[in-house]
């Protein structure tokens, strides 16, 4: 019995290090959507795009890892300003569902295209951290890399949003769409901006998966699914409620995963969401109106 | 608008679909035409609640659901998948009580709505995975033949040596949804569901029950869409989950509906015959080697349809024949919208 808590504790280590990370992708996804009020579901694919950047520029170009993580995050970021400009801007007034739907047919655009480029097989970095012993439990240095940066990123974003002129800009948009242009904000810019932001964020989020995981066309879709879950079960576009629900969702993936199996871990989180989805339909934390 | 004349070419059309098999159709014609007969089953069903407001990720879960139950019961229970299929298909119509419910009665809609569906989906996709030891995990389920001693057909197996049957099946399948599609478009609920969809509480105020008028229209949805799930998995007699279930196919169902028009009643039958075309004309033109190219212009398109013509290529192309001929207002004026 001593044992098996051991290994329980190391799940629900394990898993307090995974809601690092998936606060960061939520993050991204729910400054995107509390600015501009659209999902984007493809939002894991710009992080799979990143991934497979950072392997390009590391494995086959040969440059030094933090070049590679650089060119990652600056490809993605762009790559995020790109899909606002193209893709979203043209359906700023559609039907809601329509824009969740174009970020749908973005999805399978680049899924095809890394499939085309690289092909279906898994890729990785070769890059391997070694794993740090405290007591008996095994942790991978990579994930609590990982889990330090992203919090530190978080917290970077969060002055940035309370503290600078732009940030100010950002939440005031947020706040009232119709009004803030009136006051000489320029909508547009800080759209192509927050886009940028959260395109930005997701190719952070590659440099720290990357480390950890293999690279395939279809990793969006196993990061994807779960990031919009956490951003609505949070309240969409509150960024504290996502916060806390990344890690709500990684102890259900972790600890379930532990106790049954892997995909039961994952069943667990899903279903935990649609109760959740009943008893507070605007999510767990939305504000009250 | 000449109504009539619309009438006859589509009957016209119909008659040379039920004849096709008579004049001798090869085995390759004949699948792409079952194919495209049973996508268009299954996106007309989803589009019976789509059209209406009711947006959902999660059909994937309803056909999974029928394809799955109708094989495992088959083959870990001999339960023949004619009764099987009656099975999946009440089970699919619980599922859908059981989620749409609190769903509707706890207004979530909109974006919530899909993304609860989504989840869905992608739980019964996880649940298939996990357990591998019933269901074959990611490697997928093959119904154990039921054709023996050179049987041509097995009814209660539903396993049939000759397409012609399938064709037939899944035709009566099709006019099936098409007739229901009708019907509903000539119902009450059509109009107290298009009340809902553009305002709630405007609906709810002046006496509609709008819990119940959403759950039948997608309880009826997605029993139908199970059925599509049975009928695929005995005719391919292969499912595995990625194909039946989770995001992807709950994704293609509404991009095929989409790219169709999912207002009008042929719409959703003309998405799937288009994604169907597109596939296979992408298929032998860059062959394979060029794996996802396919699904890449697959995708660049749905984008492109989103964007610019949200109404889907039929339901643009209606709008345009029907603009040209306006000028004589004296037909049609008072009748119902013929919906397709």
């Amino acid at each position: 019995m001593e044992f098996f808590d051991v290994f329980l504790l190391e799940a629900v280590i394990n898993g307090l290090l995974l809601g690092g990370l998936l606060a960061l992708l939520a993050l991204g996804l729910n400054l995107i959507f509390g600015v501009i009020d659209v999902v984007w579901i493809s939002y894991a694919e710009l992080m799979m795009v990143g991934m497979y950047a950072i392997f390009w520029m590391y494995t086959i170009q040969g440059a030094p890892l933090w070049v590679a993580f650089a060119f990652g995050i600056a490809l993605v970021a762009v790559l995020g300003a790109v899909m606002h400009w193209f893709v979203i801007r043209p359906v700023l007034s559609a039907e809601p569902i329509n824009q969740l739907l174009v970020t749908g047919g973005v999805l399978f655009f680049l899924q095809a295209a890394a499939t085309v480029t690289f092909g279906v097989e898994f890729r990785n970095l070769g890059v391997r951290l070694p794993s740090v012993n405290v007591g008996d439990i095994n942790l991978s240095m990579a994930r609590l890399i990982a889990f330090a940066v992203a919090l530190s990123a978080i917290a970077a974003t969060y002055l940035f949003l309370n503290r600078t002129y732009m940030g100010t800009a950002i939440r005031a948009i947020s706040q009232d769409r119709a009004i803030m242009p009136l006051m000489g904000v320029n909508a547009g810019r800080i759209y192509l901006l927050t886009s940028a932001m959260g395109g930005g964020l997701a190719g952070l989020a590659a440099c720290l998966l990357v480390l950890q995981y293999d690279i395939h066309p279809a990793i969006g879709l196993s990061f994807g699914p779960i990031t919009f879950l956490i951003c609505v079960m949070g309240g969409l576009g509150n960024l504290v409620g996502g916060f806390i629900a990344a890690f709500v969702f990684a102890q259900f993936i972790s600890v379930g995963g532990f106790v049954l199996k892997i995909e039961w871990g994952y069943v667990l989180a899903f279903t935990f969401f649609i109760v959740t989805m009943f008893i507070r339909p605007e999510g767990l934390f939305a504000k009250r109106r | 608008m000449k109504p009539n004349g619309m009438r006859n070419f589509a009957l016209v059309l119909l008659a040379l679909l039920v004849a096709a098999p008579v004049f001798g159709v090869g085995v390759y014609p004949m699948h792409l035409m079952i194919m495209a007969m049973l996508w268009g089953y299954i996106y007309t069903s989803w589009a019976l609640m789509g059209r209406l407001g009711m947006v959902s990720l999660g059909h994937g879960a309803f056909l999974g659901v029928g394809a799955y139950t109708t094989v495992l019961l088959w083959n870990a229970q001999g339960l023949p998948p004619l009764l099987g299929g009656v099975v999946a298909v009440l089970i699919a119509g619980t599922l859908a009580l059981v989620i749409g419910y609190p769903c509707f009665r706890f207004k979530i809609v909109g974006h919530y709505f899909a993304l609860v569906t989504l989840a869905l989906s992608e739980v019964v996709r996880l649940v298939i995975v996990a357990m591998r030891d019933v269901t074959g995990g990611s490697l997928g389920v093959t119904p154990n033949p039921g054709l023996t001693g050179g049987a041509s057909g097995s009814v209660w197996a539903m396993q049939f040596a000759d397409r012609v049957v399938w064709f037939y099946m899944v035709l009566a399948c099709w006019l099936f949804a098409l007739f229901v599609w009708h019907r509903v478009d000539r119902s009450m609920n059509r109009l107290a569901l298009q009340g809902i969809s553009e305002d709630e509480d405007a609906a709810a105020s002046i006496g509609i029950d709008v819990t119940r008028t959403k759950l039948r229209i997608a309880v009826l949805s997605a029993v139908m869409t199970s059925l599509g799930g049975v009928l695929y998995a005995q005719y391919q007699m292969y499912v595995n989950p990625e194909t039946v279930s989770g995001i992807g196919v709950s994704l293609q169902i509404v991009f095929g509906v989409i790219a169709g028009g999912m207002f009008v009643m042929l719409g959703p039958t003309f998405g799937a015959v288009f994604l169907l075309a597109l596939q296979e004309t992408l298929r032998i033109l860059v062959g394979n080697q060029f794996h996802g190219l396919d699904l890449l212009i697959y995708g660049g398109l749905l984008v492109f349809f989103i964007i610019y013509m949200p109404k889907g290529i039929l339901g643009t192309a209606l709008e345009a024949i029907g603009r040209r001929r306006t000028p004589t207002p004296s037909a049609g004026s008072s009748a119902p919208p013929p919906g397709g």
